[in-house]
């Protein structure tokens, strides 16, 4: 697949608190950003960990959750019509010759772009993968943490781990596809939607597929092919034929391909200074928890400002020798056009 | 004040005090015992802070909140004896109290 580069000012790595606010920031200065999170949905911690959870300590909100904070952070960006690609890992990067940047994601989309703006925070949000013994000796030929071809599953004998709506909505979506479809979870209640439920049960009861109660102890197969798993339920040890298998476990964060991008890291950290929050690579900034200087706090409300400090510099590189005007939200007429309030 | 043992997978122990009011997550943490993740920060929201209560804990501590019965299918391995120790408070009713830490959270 030979897609077009998607041209833009800057490229955002993640849609957290820090990455949204980093397009208003950003967008002040008229510059055109892109944004791409491995999440279906912005907010990054705030909404996958802790959407309903109160916090106390963003500037003039006394309290907010996750999710409202989230959620008023992309009402504040919505005037700079920023694009927001999501379920796409930022796999490449690559600077070219003429300084400007090449990155590419592993749903095949690529960006060509002046700045690069890592928002990365804890690292991208990746499965979980259960530690049965020897699972990394299927994983990709049998074992699969994602669907991303439905078809690759057809005429397949498939085993899914799991509750939640992932599980669910899976074993519905391929259930017509399969040669034989199980569900296993640990327990018989399932915290996924209720009307998923249903249909799973539905499809059991009409002998359609099987449900199990038990967790996976073991994998049996040669050669990257699995044959069956080895399940331990309340009656003992069974095992369950099967030649696909697709745990869903939730999502855990791991630093991901950032490590991959040839920028100094300390302890998984990217440092940078603090006057224009720039890694060691011109054009490449870090801001909120992924990067670190001394004295540097976890905290939502310095990504903020390491967003607007950033801001400054990423436009001196985008348009050299242009002076850039100090201006207020409260007075300047040009930044509240630009917001669509004038 | 309580003391809690938490019990490695390797067998090394360390037993600490928490403060009423702490979670068991918490008391883990801020004593650097090894094996608890607590990616979350105790918002029942990531299960990396499973544990297995040992002896007769789990007939003591109750049952499991619907929450955090919804937030185990998360964990690997999960028996009866299963808790995620952030939604463990600290009491002097849970003095002694007994966990073992799992190999990996994953
Ligand atoms: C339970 C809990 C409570 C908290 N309470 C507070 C509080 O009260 N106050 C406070 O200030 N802070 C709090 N925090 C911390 C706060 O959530 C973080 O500081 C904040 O989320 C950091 O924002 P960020 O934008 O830097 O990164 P994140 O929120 O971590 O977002 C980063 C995003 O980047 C994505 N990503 C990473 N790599 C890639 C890649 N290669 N490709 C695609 N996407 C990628 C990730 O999937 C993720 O969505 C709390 C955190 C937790 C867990
Ligand atoms: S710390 Fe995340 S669930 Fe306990």
């Amino acid at each position: 697949m030979t897609e077009q580069a998607i041209e833009t000012d800057v490229v955002i790595v993640g849609a957290g608190p820090c990455g949204l606010f980093a397009v208003f920031e950003l967008g002040l200065l008229d510059l055109k950003c892109h944004v791409i999170d491995i999440l279906d949905k912005p907010g990054g911690q705030c909404a996958e960990l802790y959407p309903e959870k109160p916090i106390y300590d963003i500037p003039a909100l006394p309290i907010v959750t996750g999710q409202e904070l989230t959620d008023r952070l992309l009402e504040q960006a919505a005037p700079f019509n920023p694009a927001y690609h999501y379920n796409q890992m930022v796999t490449g990067l690559n600077r070219k010759d003429d300084g400007t940047f090449e990155m590419e994601t592993d749903g095949g989309l690529k960006f060509h772009c002046k700045v690069v703006v890592i928002a990365a925070g804890g690292g991208s949000f990746q499965p979980k993968k259960p530690p049965i013994p020897g699972i990394e000796d299927f994983e990709g030929t049998s074992v699969f943490y994602s669907v991303k071809r439905m078809e690759d599953f057809r005429n397949k004998d498939i085993l899914i781990v799991g509750g939640g709506d992932s599980a669910l909505d899976w074993v519905i979506n391929l259930q017509p596809l399969a040669k034989s479809m199980t569900l296993l979870h640990r327990r018989d209640e399932f915290r996924a939607a209720p009307d998923s439920v249903n249909k799973m049960r539905e499809l059991v009861a009409s002998g359609k597929m099987n449900l199990h109660i038990g967790q996976v102890t073991g994998l049996k197969g040669d050669n990257g092919v699995l044959s069956a798993a080895t399940v331990k339920g309340k009656e003992g040890e069974f095992n369950v034929a099967c030649n696909s298998l697709l745990p869903f476990f939730g999502l855990t964060m791991k630093l991901g391909p950032v490590a991959d991008w040839g920028l100094n890291l300390e302890e998984n950290l990217i440092p940078v200074d603090t006057e224009k929050f720039s890694t060691s690579e011109r054009g490449i900034f870090a801001i909120g928890d992924i990067n670190h200087y001394p004295g540097k706090l976890k905290l939502i409300l310095s990504g903020f400002h390491e967003a607007a400090l950033m801001a400054q510099e990423a436009f001196r590189i985008i348009n050299p020798g242009e002076r850039l005007l100090f201006q207020y939200t409260t007075s300047s007429s040009n930044l509240q056009k630009k917001l669509g309030v004038a | 004040m309580a003391k809690i043992t938490f019990i490695e997978h390797n067998g090394n122990e360390h037993t600490v005090e928490g403060d009423n009011g702490m979670s068991v997550m918490e008391v883990a943490v801020k004593n650097m015992v090894p094996g608890i993740d607590a990616d979350c920060g105790g918002a029942c929201a990531c299960a990396t802070c499973h544990v297995y209560l040992q002896g007769d804990w789990a007939e003591k501590l109750g049952e499991r909140s619907e929450m955090e019965e919804d937030m185990l299918d998360f964990a690997f391995d999960v028996k009866d004896s299963s808790r995620l120790s952030c939604q463990i408070r600290v009491s002097d009713d849970i003095d002694g109290l007994v966990v073992k830490v799992p190999e990996k959270q994953f």
